[in-house]
């Protein structure tokens, strides 16, 4: 027998213990694999970190730690007073403060803008989280009655009829032009080559134009009769309510389906009433405040948000024109958008000052806020069509010959089953969009409106707050604004193509 | 009895709504005549207000005033240009200006936003975030505010000329701009020029040469010394024979600013700075986007074959990324120029400064100008989307092929 106890191939000590594999996981693992894996990465971690360390420290020092923070002119923010390296002049930020926010806004009506400002972001929050209901109210509301609130709480006026007279009004002009028109015709076949034709044609639309006259001759004598009463305004509102209310009942269904739309209806036009009768617009509204007073951020707000919520409407139309299969919408549609998108906006906004004004009759001026406004949604209104444009192509033809197939019209079928799709679809594109028109709208600054940016720069000339660290504290204090606006939206449209890709994700 | 087929029926109707209205028939002729009336009359009720105002402000219309005087100076100017030239110098110089501070812009752009591309894309945790922090800051604020920062906080807290900064002794930035050294060319200038040009040329002869032989019969043919010795031995070889084609002439301090070199202005420092930083940011996204849209198995396949990582980048990855990067990459370049405008904020003379701003407050020809303003700027657009629509045409029928 041998002995199995110790045969020379077993081991008689225990194996001495490993050391430790290098540690990837925890702070030290990810340092480790993260900053310093390589000798490249060392040195571009020391390189990344004194960059850093040479850009954070004196921003830190020049806003919080060297900052000035109380005083009433120049004097406290020089050095030689404080005694040290003088960082940020806040007392000028404070000082200015006003001026930055309202522009030359009459102090006492301040609490107008104020108010709108409330009324903008109590409409505006609920619509940004998907949880909340109601989103089809919600959208009317910010999209048309809050900017026709905001104007006469911002412009301040009353309104002198309603809806029956802007109608007459409105009817009478194009009536007015149409007959216009025949005229020019029937004088220019006086001397024309083709005059017979001329001749015809003119006096078949003054006929067209007589008698449009005639069908709205009641109409203009209701307007003139309401007009000569002492309520005008609210005759003329009960009188459009009761049409309207009708209108909506015959198309919602009669007798039969009518009494929600009638309901609705008039739920709108109660509701109307009741902001006429806050603001007192039925008598003068509120004292008139003119645009040349308005500036600072209240200026880029109302900028930004009428170009919101005018180019989107622009934007969807061109879209559509762009598809039709009408030759001539879709030719206009796309010299349009190519020329809008080919020239740069500051001479969109030069072409709205200065040659806007030729364009329209001499009796008839436009403001000059106005008119960058319209400038301002032309432009946007090109960019926001091939964003839908880029919606439309997503959605399968499919659907909208399903929607085809049950019998929609060519209105339904966009309106019903294409375009909610679509716009859904390009929300992150048309985000980023409104964060281009944000941060565009320090534009108008340049054909003498006070925005923001421009309050700053009317601010610096100020010789009682001139010191050598003036433009750098209001840039700051700018930039801090214009930042958090922009990166709220960026972060809002990742939120939301986060919250579309749901499906994507795995 | 006959067997041929009978014709088709005229349908005379039908041919001609199809030729009126499309594909959407008599409804589309209808709305087309309506549409087209409607335009008729905005462009008539336009033109006729036009006339009447321009009559009641005494000015005559048309492009007559191009040839009078200008009289006004301008700053910059790449031709010669005095005050006593016309209109249409203005515009020239206005264009060239335009032109220079995109061009100048456009390089910087493109090295800046590969280089922080390249920091995103780091495996490096700071270096990454480094880029991420520059991109979110400079795309989120407008970029006229960013012109204004350089030049009324940054450049404006230069020091004066006489304290001006150095840069290595050659170069000095100061509160009155940039002063660099001015080549002056010499007698070697022009045969300098030519060989130079030929050693181009001949390089990309080598290139092409080498590249068919590659393909056609897989032989490696090793091209780079002597595109090495054309580029910059011939030249030498030039300058040796012929002597130097330039030299420099050094900026000095005299009195209270430099005499001799050239000088920058500030506009122009400000401007190009600013819009170099903050195309760059969407440079560096779009680049990023670009090669990250490479599938990763691309970069796999090429190491399995053996391809080592530069080569496998520069093959393989590069190549497939540089289709999806162009076509945005040319709408920065375009955005870019088209930004460049904002110089009439800071009075750099672009076009839009000299001549939508100075010429039309002096002549008041509105249409005119701006007209020709928008022109400019639409034309340079319209040429650069056909040029990119004829690429987007190659590179989808190479990829199909």
């Amino acid at each position: 027998m041998t002995d199995i106890a110790s045969p020379s191939f077993v081991r008689h000590d225990l194996v001495n213990e490993r050391p430790a594999p290098v540690k990837t996981t925890g702070f030290i693992g990810w340092v480790r694999t993260r900053l310093f894996n390589s000798p490249t990465n060392i040195l571009l971690t020391i390189l990344g970190a004194l960059l850093l360390w040479f850009t954070i420290v004196p921003s830190v020092r020049f806003l919080m730690v060297d900052a000035v923070w109380s005083g009433n002119d120049r004097t406290a923010c020089l050095a030689e007073n404080a005694g040290f390296a003088v960082g940020a002049c806040w007392p000028y930020i404070q000082a200015k403060l006003p001026q930055l926010i309202y522009g030359f806004y009459p102090e006492a009506e301040r609490w107008r803008v104020n108010l709108t400002f409330v009324l903008a972001a109590v409409l505006l929050v609920p619509m940004l989280v998907p949880r909340l209901p109601a989103k089809g109210l919600n959208a009317g509301l910010f999209f048309f009655a809050f900017p026709v609130v905001a104007f006469f709480l911002l412009h301040g006026g009353g309104i002198k009829g309603f809806g029956l007279s802007w109608t007459a009004g409105l009817l009478e002009l194009f009536d007015d032009s149409i007959i216009g028109a025949g005229n020019v015709l029937l004088n220019l076949s006086k001397t024309s080559a083709v005059a017979p034709l001329l001749w015809v044609i003119g006096n078949l639309i003054v006929l067209v134009g007589t008698a449009i006259h005639w069908l709205v001759f009641p109409l203009i004598w209701l307007r003139d009769q309401i007009q000569g009463s002492g309520q005008s305004v609210w005759v003329d509102f009960a009188v459009t309510t009761a049409v309207v209310c009708l209108i909506a009942f015959f198309l919602g269904g009669g007798l039969r389906t009518g009494w929600r739309a009638l309901a609705s209806s008039f739920a709108t036009f109660v509701a109307i009433a009741i902001v006429i009768k806050l603001m007192g617009l039925d008598h003068g509204g509120l004292p008139i405040v003119l645009t040349n007073l308005w500036g600072g951020l209240l200026v880029t707000l109302v900028v930004s948000v009428t170009g919101i919520v005018t180019s989107l409407p622009i934007g969807i139309a061109l879209a559509l024109g762009r598809r039709s299969t009408i030759p001539l919408i879709r030719i206009f549609s796309i010299a349009f958008i190519e020329f809008w998108r080919g020239v740069p906006l500051i001479t969109v906004l030069f072409f709205a000052t200065y040659m806007l004004p030729l364009f329209l009759p001499g009796n008839f001026t436009v403001d000059g806020l106005v008119r960058a406004l319209i400038g301002i949604a032309l432009f946007t209104g090109a960019y926001q069509a091939e964003n839908v444009r880029g919606g439309l192509a997503a959605i399968p033809r499919g659907q909208g010959e399903a929607a085809a197939a049950l019998g929609l019209s060519w209105w339904k079928t966009t309106s019903l089953i294409v375009l909610p799709q679509a716009l859904r679809h390009v929300i992150p594109n048309l985000v980023n969009s409104f964060i281009s028109l944000f941060k565009d709208t320090s534009l108008v600054s340049i054909v003498a409106l006070f925005d923001l940016l421009g309050s700053l720069r009317a601010s610096f000339s100020d010789p009682k707050w001139s010191t050598p660290s003036t433009a750098f504290t209001g840039f700051a204090f700018a930039g801090i604004i214009y930042f958090i606006f922009c990166f709220g939206m960026s972060r809002y449209s990742l939120f939301v193509e986060h919250r579309l890709n749901a499906h994507r994700r795995n | 009895m006959s067997t041929e087929a009978r014709k088709p029926p005229p349908q005379i109707a039908l041919k001609i709504r199809r030729a009126l209205g499309g594909k959407s028939g008599w409804n589309g002729i209808v709305v087309q005549f309506a549409f087209a009336a409607i335009l008729g009359w905005i462009a008539y009720e336009i033109v006729s207000n036009t006339r009447a105002n321009l009559e009641n402000q005494h000015i005559a219309a048309g492009f007559g005033f191009l040839r009078n005087n200008a009289g006004f100076d301008v700053n910059q100017t790449l031709i010669s240009y005095t005050g006593s030239d016309t209109f249409l110098r203005v515009f020239v110089v206005g264009l060239l200006n335009t032109l220079v501070v995109s061009v100048v812009g456009i390089v910087f752009a493109t090295v800046i936003g590969f280089i922080v591309a390249l920091c995103r894309l780091s495996p490096n945790w700071l270096v990454s975030r480094v880029g991420e922090i520059y991109v979110e800051i400079i795309r989120n604020l407008p970029l006229l505010f960013q012109i204004l920062f350089w030049y009324l906080a940054v450049l404006a807290a230069l020091p004066n000329p006489r304290q001006s900064i150095s840069l290595l002794g050659i170069a000095f930035i100061s509160n009155r701009g940039l002063v660099i050294p001015r080549p002056i060319g010499e007698s070697g200038f022009e045969p300098f020029l030519a060989i130079l040009a030929l050693g181009i040329v001949v390089s990309l002869g080598l290139r092409f040469y080498a590249r068919r032989a590659l393909f056609e019969r897989g032989q490696v043919i090793r091209i780079w010394p002597s595109v090495l010795a054309l580029l910059f031995g011939l030249p030498l070889a030039t300058m040796l024979v012929f002597g130097l084609p330039f030299t420099f002439e050094l900026p000095q301090l005299k009195g209270f600013n430099f005499a001799g070199g050239s000088r920058i202005i500030p506009e122009f420092v400000a401007l190009t700075v600013a819009l170099s930083t903050y195309t760059a940011a969407f440079i560096a996204e779009i680049v990023r986007a670009g090669i990250l849209s490479v599938h990763k198995g691309q970069m796999e396949a090429g190491s399995s074959l053996g391809l080592s990582r530069g080569a496998t980048l520069r093959l393989i990855v590069v190549p497939q990324a540089m289709r999806v990067i162009v076509p945005p990459l040319t709408n920065q370049y375009l955005n870019l120029t088209k930004n460049s405008s904002l110089a009439v904020a800071i009075g750099y003379p672009d076009l839009v400064s000299v001549f939508a701003g100075t010429s039309l407050s002096q002549t008041g020809q509105a249409i005119e100008i701006i007209a020709m303003t928008m022109g400019v700027y639409l034309l340079i657009s319209l040429v650069t989307s056909a040029v990119m629509s004829v690429y987007g045409w190659r590179v989808s029928r190479s990829l199909g092929a």
